[in-house]
């Protein structure tokens, strides 16, 4: 079965050097080939399933995916990470937003095979020894959630702002939360729990 | 999305060489914000992707007098805007990245990216191509909801506006852009990359398909230079633009010894508006000067049927542009 | 048993002030720490062994006929499992999006290579969606019958000042956040498992058994949590049927279908729209007396029906017209207090203009006809003077047309609303368990409004225990039966029946634990975790001691809604203000302020009772501002069926928002009241009336988008809108 996908699914030999009108090194077999371009060996991952690797929460989780296969799609349905939400799926609200070396992107964006070797961070990781981040508390205090679909993407969102801006102004906000939305309307919570959160931060 | 196989270079050489020269059969993916939609939406469907963020040589920002501003085609836009010099001397550039309000997109999206981004009109990214198009040939945009489509540069058959963000500052800097290629490296104006298609087969830039953008040079600013770009967005929160403008102007004493005047948003490709330019040479800017530029910079414009709104605010763009870079005027 | 119940009847009530611990008070929700954290799981997330990916090929024009349909190919690909064709040649589709086949496969991936490679050719046929006209609608309208109350004519002849105006709000979708879907297996031949997002978890199986063809009681339905209905989540839905029938295909495989997120926006519900032209007839005190109306809109194919007209004050006389336009542009559900916000539009923003017409400012107007609200018009005077203060109104309030220089103007608007919102039937089953512990269970589902935190407080405070000590389950059929969650009806149905399964719980236990104090049941309490003697609280045991005297065996009680005493009764009433800047040059508008005043009887949790209202004011903000279902001409798709173009409101477009809740034994005493529909009725009114006062003409549609907002101030002065 795996052999008929591969056939289905990729290019053959002779469509591949149509396309690329470069020497083949290694015939099309499972796993990367490699191809001499400009005088250097570039490894070809795809189009079927290729072995990852990642870093996830201080973690390695290690899949079979294609090269299209998104990190939102990876972590979700891979390694049954689901804190980070599948909503527009086109890189416009914010649900999916995990870190990837400390800053917040839309993993609905972002292939799983170039998240490799990048720390990535989702709100399962938040947590430290078994307490909530300040952040999360602050959004429970202060009912910044309703149906909650929208809430673990604005958590990561928050807590990188917060890492950057210690004290966000409301311009601040316009800027560093403007890539999160919400359908239930929880923003006068979540304004409030940054502010908490903020100062929790500063020990106050 | 399709099946693709995916390879990640090391250098622009061996991009190039990866990059297929027919249209469609590979892709570039720098901060996936634009490809990944596109992919998904079936809009393109290539056989390989290849990835060119793990290029050193196309990163980094340097900054030097007299050499100017340097940008890698992947710096993203949060680079950009944590960059020092940048802000300091390039304020139109600054503001342009900050009305992208997304810090996801500013840390995936590249300064390249952000230029060869696709258009952004619902019939195109619905499958009626560049031209939009219903199989009889007759224009979608034309018969259907224009709202968001072009005020400027719309005799057809292309009506959908460039979305670049950037684009009209870098324009009005007078930016170039180092394009490397199977026959080695070339240098445009950022103003002559883009180009209003004429059939389908055209794409709307001058880009081959086994190009790539590797580098943005802009000038150093010149004394006396004053610069802004304003924006007319409906949301604060993450929202294309429904007009804006970037000028720069350099002042000798009270009066304008050179402008430029660039609006986004409003025309196929960012539009200089040569008709403000001369409205401002040698004036000092006043509310008067300032509106007799914006109201000259829409001289041309018209109406597709549901879109004469932007023209007005073309036109406010334009004006509060001019008013934000002389220091007067709203800042939105 | 039959004669304590027979003297506790009397008992069966909410606890006065003094004796709510919980109850009223500002508590967060129980299941915070699960959503924060990413731990809880929708159904979007349940990932089940085995499970495969289910998609559904969609038909890309708005009206056509299938003539070809060929899914060979997809069946023959590797990985996939099954192919269902929704449609047979010859079929007719009648809007844009429709489902056509369904497929299951071993990944996302293979299941949308497979879609693709189906055939399917299409008939196209004239489409038809626009909604503003009912002239251009030709044969696509659909009248109703004329309503008159009064003598209209009369009324107006009799009238001072008549004005006419024309207002209305466009397609809207409900966007939820967590598309619609299922996740389905088939456990042997008879037995059917579904993981569905619903607003209705008792009503699934109902609905499923006749398609699928088992009896309801082997179906079961489970949903922990859901990511946002609004009315649109009722329903199994095709693609539900689709997944359990895939699965049964797939020999029982789990299937799990979730929309992509145009298919939500295009298929799974949309407000209708409503555009009509209202004259309204007053004396010129600004008594009013005759109310004429006719409207149009569309929700689709089926007709929309009348609105409730006017709205909230009862006009004497009134005549109305309404005719539906039936258009390709897609199904119609209900969206949050269906019918009220347009109504609502049409009545207060032609009241506004009455007002302006007389120079009156338009909350002296509201207050002068406020009988006509009823027997509610007490309360909303007392939230309108309430509001008021809140906005400053008297001190800032000018008439029509800011006169202050520069291009940015502001103004104030008001607006009132009602909704019933009394209490579903429901029934929960309450245990006691020896270790003192009291679990909760009924088949409900927590929409996000803090519906398992309500429950645990209305426990726990009727037990006297701390809210930890109660573990709420819901969203499980095979708990007790509870009503789907719509019209604002569950807060006032679980609360009901949970208070009067927690009554009845303790007095069984204070019979087991009456002879261990030395007193009859009747003089027990629960307070503090302990139960003691009311008269001598130091004759007590703690809860725990109690709860082991149970010899072993959990207490179970059932709870039901209605039932005795009145707990919950219906008929909200509210009141919003809102304070904009418009950019007369640009057309956008932004939001200063909004005030909202509310009722909504006795309140169980007041943190949560106000995050309905801050969140149903947001998303007033996004439908007044910001929110239409774009409908093609050309091609009759919808045009923006994604997150980009159907733009909500973000988190700084919207504000400084001020939520006041009434309070008091007056309201107290009329029960439990829903708050999930009220608060988001006035928004648009109250924004549109404000940009009115801001810029001195009416802008007649929501959403008040830039290109609306100009052409109003365009016809109002042609060089007003120009620079």
């Amino acid at each position: 079965m795996e052999k008929q996908r591969l056939k289905t699914g990729s290019l053959s030999r002779r469509d591949f050097l149509k396309v690329s009108g470069i020497t083949l090194t290694v015939p099309l077999v499972v796993g990367p080939r490699v191809l001499k371009v400009a005088g250097a060996e570039v490894k070809v991952f795809g189009p079927g399933k290729v072995p990852m690797t990642f870093t996830i929460n201080g973690k390695t989780y290690r899949a079979e995916l294609e090269p299209r296969v998104t990190l939102l799609d990876a972590l979700r349905n891979e390694f049954d990470l689901t804190g980070a939400k599948r909503v527009c799926d086109r890189g416009t609200c914010g649900a999916c937003t995990v870190l990837l070396d400390g800053k917040p992107v839309y993993a609905c964006s972002v292939l799983a095979i170039e998240a490799q070797g990048k720390a990535i961070t989702t709100v399962e990781g938040l947590m430290q020894d078994g307490k909530l981040h300040p952040i999360q508390q602050a959004f429970i205090e202060n009912d910044a959630l309703q149906c909650g679909f929208c809430t673990p993407g604005f958590v990561v969102a928050c807590k990188a702002l917060l890492d950057r801006i210690p004290n966000p102004t409301p311009e601040d906000l316009v800027v560093g939360l403007g890539g999160n939305l919400c359908r239930c309307g929880t923003y006068v919570g979540i304004r409030a729990a940054i502010a908490q959160a903020a100062r929790m931060q500063r020990g106050g | 999305m399709r099946a693709f196989e995916y390879v990640s270079p090391t250098t622009k050489e061996q991009a190039v060489a990866l990059l297929s020269s027919t249209w469609g059969e590979t892709e570039i993916l720098a901060g996936g914000t634009d490809l990944l939609a596109l992919l998904k939406d079936d809009i393109v469907r290539p056989r390989r992707v290849v990835n060119i963020k793990e290029i050193a040589e196309l990163r980094g920002i340097s900054f030097s007098m007299p050499a100017g501003l340097r940008i890698g085609a992947t710096v993203t836009l949060q680079e950009l805007l944590d960059h020092p010099d940048i802000a300091r001397h390039y304020p139109a550039l600054v503001q342009a990245a900050r009305g992208v309000t997304s810090p996801q997109i500013r840390n995936m999206g590249t300064v390249g990216g952000d230029l060869c981004q696709r258009p952004r009109c619902w019939y195109f990214r619905s499958g009626f191509g560049l031209l939009a198009r219903d199989e009889t040939g007759r224009s979608l945009v034309l018969e259907g909801d224009n709202r968001y489509h072009a005020i400027l540069g719309n005799e057809g058959p292309a009506y959908f506006v460039n979305p670049s963000s950037l684009a009209p500052a870098l324009i009005a800097y007078g930016a170039r852009l180092r394009i490397f290629g199977p026959r080695g490296t070339r240098e445009i104006p950022v103003e002559r990359f883009f180009r209003i298609p004429k059939s389908e087969a055209e794409r709307e830039y001058d880009l081959q398909p086994n190009e790539i953008v590797t580098e943005i040079l802009v000038p150093p600013p010149s004394a006396g230079m004053v610069s802004a770009t304003y924006e007319v967005r409906q949301r604060e929160a993450l929202d294309w633009p429904l007009a804006t403008a970037s000028v720069a102007l350099v002042l000798e004493g009270q009066r304008v010894r050179s402008a430029r005047v660039v609006l986004g948003h409003v025309a196929p490709i960012p539009w200089p508006s040569p008709e403000a330019e001369r409205a401002l040479l040698g004036k000092t800017v006043s509310e008067e000067v300032a509106q007799a530029a914006a109201n000259a910079a829409v001289q041309r414009a018209r109406s597709l049927g549901k879109n004469e709104y932007k023209i007005q605010l073309a036109r406010v763009a334009v004006r509060r542009a001019i008013q934000q870079a002389v220091g007067g005027g709203a800042r939105r | 048993m039959a004669e304590r119940n027979a003297m506790e009847m009397a008992e069966y009530k909410w606890p006065e002030p003094e004796r709510r611990r919980l109850i009223g008070k500002r508590i967060s929700r129980v299941d915070g720490p699960e959503k924060v954290t990413g731990r809880a799981k929708y159904t979007y997330d349940v990932n089940r062994p085995g499970m495969l990916a289910g998609k559904v090929l969609r038909c890309p024009h708005a009206h056509a006929r299938i003539v070809r349909l060929d899914t060979s190919a997809a069946e023959k690909m590797p990985g996939v499992k099954a192919v269902l064709p929704l449609k047979k040649v010859g079929d007719e589709i009648l809007w844009a999006g429709d489902e056509v086949v369904a497929v299951a496969a071993v990944d996302e991936p293979t299941a949308e290579d497979a879609i693709r490679a189906i055939v399917v050719e299409y008939e196209k046929l004239p489409h038809f969606v626009l909604d503003t006209d009912p002239k251009a609608a030709g044969e696509r309208v659909r009248p109703t019958a004329e309503q008159v109350e009064g003598d209209p004519d009369a009324a107006f002849r009799e009238a001072e000042v008549v004005v006419e105006g024309l207002y209305g709000a466009s397609l809207i979708t409900h966007c939820c956040l967590e598309a619609h879907g299922a996740v389905v297996e088939w456990e042997g031949e008879n037995n059917v498992l579904v993981h569905v997002s619903t607003q209705a978890v008792s009503g699934i199986a109902g609905q499923m058994a006749g398609p699928l063809g088992v009896p309801a009681g082997n179906i079961r339905v489970k949903q922990d949590h859901i990511g946002g209905g609004f009315g649109s989540k009722f329903g199994p839905d095709s693609w539900g049927i689709a997944a359990a029938q895939l699965s049964k295909m797939a020999g029982g495989r789990p299937v799990k279908i979730m929309l992509e997120r145009d298919a939500e926006l295009m298929v799974a519900g949309a407000r209708p729209s409503y555009y009509g032209r209202v004259r309204v007839g007053a004396k010129r005190d600004g008594t009013v007396i005759a109310w004429e109306s006719e409207t149009w809109g569309t929700g689709g194919i089926p007709p929309t029906s009348p609105l409730p007209l006017p709205y909230v004050l009862r006009i004497p006389n009134q005549r109305k017209r309404h005719v539906a336009i039936v258009t390709n542009s897609g199904p119609a559900r209900a969206w949050r207090a269906p019918l009220h916000p347009q109504a609502c539009l049409l009545t207060m923003a032609a009241l506004d203009d009455l007002a302006a017409a007389l120079r009156m400012d338009p909350l002296d107007l509201l207050l002068k006809n406020i009988e006509l609200a009823g027997e509610r018009a007490d309360v909303y005077r007392e939230e309108l003077q309430i509001a008021a203060e809140l906005m400053e109104w008297k001190k800032r309030w000018h008439p029509r047309g800011d006169p202050s220089p520069g291009p940015v103007k502001r103004g104030l608007g008001v607006s009132i609303h009602t909704w019933p919102g009394r209490g579903h039937a429901c029934r929960c089953d309450l245990t006691i368990h020896p270790d003192g512990s009291v679990e909760v269970k009924l088949g409900s589902q927590d929409l996000g409004t803090g519906t398992r935190t309500a429950i645990a407080i209305v426990v726990a405070d009727t037990l006297g225990i701390p809210l930890e000590a109660v573990r709420v389950r819901i969203g499980d059929n095979q708990y007790p039966p509870a009503g789907g969650s719509g019209g604002s009806t569950t807060i006032g149905g679980v609360s009901s029946a949970a208070r009067r399964a927690a009554l009845d719980a303790l007095d069984q236990l204070f019979a087991r634990i009456a002879p261990l104090l030395n007193a009859s049941p009747d003089q027990l309490e629960a307070w503090e975790g302990r139960i003691r003697v009311k008269e001598d609280p130091s004759r007590s045991i703690a809860w725990e001691q109690a709860c082991a005297r149970l010899d072993g065996m959990p207490l179970t009680v059932r709870g039901e809604n209605p039932g005795p005493g009145e707990l919950t009764t219906a008929g909200a009433a509210g009141v919003q203000m809102a304070d904009v800047s418009v950019d007369i040059e640009t057309g956008i508008v932004r939001i200063n302020k909004m005030v909202a005043v509310q009722d909504c009887g006795l309140i169980i949790n007041m943190k949560t009772a106000e995050s309905q209202c801050y969140g149903a004011m947001i998303m007033g903000i996004s439908y007044a501002l910001y929110e239409e279902k774009i409908m093609d001409p050309a091609t009759g798709r919808m045009l923006n069926p994604n997150m980009e173009f159907y733009k909500l409101a973000g988190l700084a477009d919207i504000g400084e928002l001020v939520v006041h809740m009434m309070t008091g034994e007056k309201y107290d005493r009329r029960g439990v009241i829903g708050l999930g529909e009220p608060p988001v009725i006035s928004p648009g009114a109250a924004i549109s009336n404000a940009v009115a006062n801001a810029i001195g003409v009416r802008v007649p549609f929501l959403p008040l988008t830039p290109e609306r907002v100009l052409e109003a101030l365009a016809k109002k002065g042609g060089s007003h809108a120009r620079v």
